[in-house]
């Protein structure tokens, strides 16, 4: 049947409409982004000097740099994902091999969609319950382990996808060679799926760089340089925090340069993980 | 193609299985002999437990809560579906090669090598040349020898399909499970993997799903009719193609439904 050229020029007007309106998403996405990362720069960038690597933070007036912040929040996330990989890893795993179907699965399952949604402010507000109370006092592992708590739900998530993506022939011919079933999972399986899983982790250590809220309650802050977990810790969240708030200029204007330092890592981040998942085994 | 010869020796022998699917039977008492160093095909229309046979062989279906077997399946004697068995044990006594390629996300080499670590260490020379020999066996090594670290997912189909036999192989298993092993793959592999199959024949007892009906004539010794779970004839492939003695194979072979 001949088309009408009616309907074909409804489709193509049609056609624009819609690609103009993608387009508009498009931009008003990615222009949020830049507007964020050109104003970071602008306000931040001519405050970067070296000295910001290696003072810590200042009193109002005086001269100073982030170097405790900085040095605070590498070492919770540090640990932070030290303990959320091997557990998020082998929750994900069990999830994924072993309780794909049976009821305790699902109930795990469902409890971490929950913690995955948790407002990070509550998980801070749990473990000031559960460490600091009982310990008397702010300490760097209890920020770890608050931080560990908001990563880890990611880690199970992104693992027990990963894995599920990991076709079934693939286990069976695995195992038609007569190769135990854990073995199947650790040589074959958490191969196959290695570029997600690691991805993953990726963004959870982005993620969990820029939380505040459950540091507020854990971690607390140090104005001076400690690499102690049992102390109080400052951390670059915290510092933006209060110095962004504060009255002084000089103050603010090394909130500006902290923002820039962890947006700038976090981006980083996002994209390392992205080339990393495109790279083939 | 080889007529049988009445001294053949049974490998496999299936008696009275029965294969459910939860409540569903899937194949319905089936007893069959598949004699030694010979090619067996399975052929009948989708669903009609052919492959589920296949599964049953090598206890595939111990994955899968909810599908078990009744009956017998003796291996050399031995009945492989009672609970006592050592699966792992009996896999590696027969090996599987499936539809679609299933080359492990690691390089050429060790697709090869990783099966023969499951069972013994081998001393790096002695690997070597069991991967030259089992890739030269499956007609392979010409293509990959400059390339053993390269990854196997890089090579062609029809190459990775080969490279799936010759990891089958290198545990040298007595038994050959293939899942419409040519399937999957373009006209010209499909002839190498069958050239392949008629070699496998000479040492293993060979075991064959496929849709192919030229395939099953080419390459086997016997075929099995299997229709809704039930054997329905089997013989030699010559008189199974020639002259079926029941009317549901002989219009099936004649494409007369299926």
């Amino acid at each position: 049947m001949k088309l009408d050229p009616g309907i074909l020029r409804k489709r193509r007007l049609m056609n624009r409409f819609m690609i103009g309106l993608f387009h508009l998403a498009m931009i008003v996405s990615i222009g949020v982004l830049a507007a964020i990362l050109i104003k970071l720069v602008a306000d931040g960038v001519h405050s970067l000097a070296p000295s910001v690597f290696t003072m810590s933070t200042p009193a109002p007036g005086s001269k100073g740099g982030l170097f405790n912040a900085i040095v605070g929040s590498v070492l919770v996330v540090f640990f932070a994902i030290l303990f959320a990989v091997p557990i998020g890893v082998l929750a994900g795993t069990y999830l994924a091999e072993y309780g794909r179907d049976s009821r305790f699965g699902h109930v795990v399952r469902f409890c971490n969609d929950i913690l995955l949604s948790a407002p990070s402010i509550i998980t801070g507000l749990f473990i000031y319950g559960l460490v600091v109370l009982p310990v008397g006092h702010f300490s760097g592992w209890a920020g770890a382990l608050a931080l560990c708590f908001i990563a880890l739900p990611v880690i199970i998530r992104t693992t027990e996808d990963m894995l599920r993506l990991v076709p079934d022939t693939l286990r069976e011919a695995t195992i038609a060679l007569g190769c135990p079933y854990w073995k199947m999972i650790v040589s074959i399986g958490w191969r196959a799926a290695r570029p997600g899983i690691v991805t993953g982790i990726i963004l959870a250590l982005a993620r969990i760089s820029g939380e505040t809220a459950p540091l507020l309650f854990t971690s607390l802050n140090n104005q001076f340089t400690s690499f102690s977990m049992n102390a109080p810790l400052s951390t670059l969240p915290i510092v933006i925090f209060q110095f962004a708030m504060s009255p002084y200029r000089d103050w603010q204007q090394l909130a500006w340069v902290g923002s820039l330092l962890i947006t700038v890592t976090v981006l980083a981040l996002s994209i390392f993980a992205r080339l990393f998942s495109r790279r083939k085994t | 193609m080889n007529d049988n010869s009445p001294e053949t020796k049974i490998k496999v022998s299936v008696k009275q299985l029965n294969f459910f699917y939860n409540d569903t039977l899937a194949l319905k008492d089936i007893s069959l002999d598949f004699p030694d160093r010979s090619v067996t095909a399975l052929i009948g229309p989708s669903g009609c437990g052919k492959s589920t046979l296949l599964r049953v062989l090598n206890r595939m279906y111990d994955l899968y809560p909810g599908q078990r077997a009744e009956g017998r399946v003796e291996v050399d004697g031995e009945n492989i579906i009672s609970p006592g068995v050592t699966v792992s044990a009996l896999r590696a006594k027969i090996g599987m090669v499936f539809q679609r390629p299933t080359p492990f996300p690691m390089s050429i080499y060790d697709n090869i090598a990783f099966p023969v670590r499951l069972y013994r260490r081998l001393p790096r020379q002695q690997m070597d040349e069991l991967v030259e020999e089992v890739l030269s066996k499956a007609a392979l090594w010409n293509e990959v020898k400059d390339k053993l670290n390269r990854s196997g997912l890089s090579l062609s189909g029809g190459q990775q399909q080969r490279l799936c036999i010759a990891r089958t192989i290198a545990i040298k298993p007595e038994i050959v499970l293939l899942d419409e092993p040519a399937s999957a793959l373009d006209p010209i592999s499909m002839g190498q993997i069958d050239e392949l199959i008629e070699e496998l024949r000479h040492e293993y007892c060979v075991i064959m799903v496929t849709h192919n009906l030229q395939q099953a004539s080419r390459v086997s010794d016997y075929t099995a009719f299997l229709y809704l779970g039930e054997l329905i004839e089997f013989d030699t492939t010559n008189a199974i193609f020639t002259s079926p003695k029941i009317k549901r194979t002989e219009d099936y072979i004649t494409g007369r439904f299926g």
